[in-house]
């Protein structure tokens, strides 16, 4: 077993919501994140998949440290980052990169790309201004895009070349982690393609640890080493990305798995389809799939299951299988 | 960056001709009103023979009701008017993106206090402050700029605030906080330079606004001390001899709209040079 970078034990994230009710001071608590417990390997790609809403964006960016933890913590490198002041996060902030899923609003509209890529190590005031010049060309020959490129304008580029823009910037100061929120979910599938690739080469390259969060479960499949499957801010199922695919034992991930399409007339897929169970509807008590789930029992709706090791490396929250 | 600027305003104005001719404007009157003292007639030289003289040969623009000559009125009022117009506006403009970048970006509390005290001051009657604080100040120039700049940076804060907040939830802000930059450097990195276009805009409409609340002021005494002149003053004291002398409020009323207009065309060039694509 190899090394855990990152460690999330019983995290919590609540947002606050307004009252519906008029005059109401009293106000409610979103539970975005719910008891999340997982960790990632040095090195791995740890894949977070569901719908929207189910909170793996606020997972990713609570790890980053951007929400405000309601409870539990946090371990990067060993270390328990989710009580740290800003001041002391700066350090770890420096081993911790993002890119970011919309590539229209992740950069800045005035900056030319220079300024884009240099900000981090400005931040971190790492090199001089020659040598952080040097490293920003270094880097966006890395991502594959041209030097003359640097005096440009982000709206100069298409949704592809954005990316690879962030893509730079997030590794101009060599980071050891990189959450990448829903990377290529904006662009087209043959962009899509190549993104994927690059960050799989670069991983290799330079060593990276990847938080990969995304929809689309086929490329989840493709790149991730260990798959969480989150609904309403629970993790259903943690597994090894093959184990998943061949044997997912949520019901809801079943259901998930069996909406992918496949571009084959002769393969069929694993239970037929799933059908699909009515909406998403946040629950105070119980599984919070019960109301969606055709095997939900009683105590379903009582009793929330807890993630439990029912095969070895596959988690499983579900009351079928104790 | 710069040299980017510069061709951009190139172009914006070679787009925009009437951007120019209010350039052109604003560019004649500033230099007409520094170099007043060329005009060789003193603004304040009372002459009782010479009351309500039409325009003539030696009145270019007429005389007043005290024998004044109009011109070297205009010239030296422009001095009053565009310095309280400019100056003005910048210290409003300065207080409202302070005030609106800070409320809109730290949210909660900060927010809530800075917004009300907005709420405050834009519910109370300007006029009223304006009548109080005669009691306290004395008039004069640097008092009008005061009282205007302090007065009217509310507008300007709540666009910005409403820009700020937008963009705060913008990803490269997101990316920018999560990588440890100040929240101060953020304000000044990436939202100050993207609501630029706004401000200029609010920032140009704001200098036509202040002159014209300096004429206000000027009626209510409290603005420019009363020989001395400025286009506000000037157009108020037209009033009553609008029939028998149109001409005292003519001049001073256009050159207080070709101001107004040229900075308002001026201001859209800018936004557009400033817009980030």
């Amino acid at each position: 077993m190899s090394e855990k970078l990152i460690e999330v034990k019983d995290l919590q994230v609540h947002f606050k919501v307004k009252s519906d009710k008029p005059f109401s001071f009293r106000s409610n608590w979103l539970k975005a994140v719910d008891h999340v417990n997982f960790s990632i390997e040095k090195g791995k790609t740890f894949g977070l998949v569901g719908e929207s809403g189910s909170g793996k964006s606020t997972v990713g960016k609570a790890i980053l440290r951007y929400h405000p933890l309601k409870g539990g913590e946090i371990y990067f490198e060993g270390e328990e980052i989710g009580k740290k002041k800003e001041k002391e996060l700066l350090p770890i902030r420096k081993k911790m990169q993002s890119v970011f899923q919309d590539p229209y609003s992740s950069l800045d509209p005035s900056q030319t790309v220079m300024d884009i890529i240099c900000e981090p190590m400005e931040i971190h005031n790492l090199y001089t201004k020659a040598e952080r010049k040097e490293r920003a060309k270094e880097m966006v020959q890395i991502v594959g895009l041209e030097q003359k490129d640097l005096l440009k304008y982000p709206h100069e580029f298409s949704g592809g070349q954005r990316q690879r823009i962030s893509i730079a910037r997030a590794l101009s100061i060599q980071p050891s982690f990189v959450l990448c929120d829903e990377p290529i979910s904006a662009l087209d599938v043959s962009l899509q393609a190549q993104i994927v690739y690059m960050l799989e080469e670069l991983q290799e390259k330079y060593g990276l640890t990847y938080l990969f969060i995304s929809h689309q479960l086929q490329v989840v499949q493709k790149i991730c080493d260990e798959i969480g499957v989150m609904y309403l801010g629970n993790l259903l199922e943690i597994s090894s990305s093959e184990k998943l695919y061949a044997n997912p034992m949520h019901p809801y991930t079943k259901m998930l798995i069996s909406s992918i399409l496949v571009p084959d007339p002769g393969v069929k897929s694993l239970d037929g389809i799933v059908p699909d169970y009515g909406e998403q509807k946040r629950t105070e008590t119980g599984c919070k799939f019960a109301g969606r789930c055709p095997h939900a029992t009683k105590r379903c709706l009582e009793e929330e299951p807890k993630l439990r090791e029912v095969e070895p490396g596959h988690q499983v929250a579900c009351h079928l299988y104790e | 960056m710069r040299e980017n600027l510069v061709k951009n305003l190139k172009l914006g104005f070679k787009t925009n001709k009437l951007a120019v001719a209010g350039l052109i404007v604003i560019v004649v009157f500033s230099l007409a009103s520094i170099f007043a003292f060329l005009y060789p007639v003193d603004p304040n030289a009372i002459s009782v023979t010479e009351r309500l003289v039409a325009p003539c040969l030696k009145h270019p623009f007429g005389t007043d009701d005290m024998g004044r000559d109009y011109l070297a009125r205009c010239l030296y009022g422009g001095r009053a008017s565009l310095s309280v117009g400019f100056m003005a506006m910048i210290l409003s403009t300065a207080i409202g993106v302070l005030v609106g970048s800070v409320s809109g970006f730290m949210g909660g509390t900060v927010d809530a206090i800075l917004m009300r005290l907005v709420d405050a001051l834009m519910s109370l009657p300007t006029f009223l402050i304006m009548v109080v604080m005669n009691a306290y100040l004395k008039p004069g120039i640097q008092n009008v700029i005061l009282i205007i700049g302090f007065l009217t940076w509310m507008g300007i804060a709540r666009i910005v605030r409403g820009e700020t907040m937008s963009l705060k939830e913008r990803e490269y802000v997101i990316y920018s906080r999560v990588s440890g930059q100040s929240r101060g450097k953020i304000i000044l990195k990436h939202i100050l330079p993207n609501i630029m276009p706004t401000v200029i805009v609010s920032a140009t409409m704001n200098i036509a606004s202040a002159i014209l609340m300096e004429s206000a002021l000027s009626f209510f005494g409290l603005g420019i001390r009363p020989p001395q002149a400025s286009w506000g003053s000037m157009l108020s004291n037209a009033q009553r001899y609008i029939t028998n002398a149109p001409y005292l409020a003519i001049f001073p009323g256009l050159l207080i709209l070709l101001t107004v207009i040229s900075f308002n065309y001026l201001g859209e060039v800018l936004r557009k040079v400033f817009e980030p694509k």
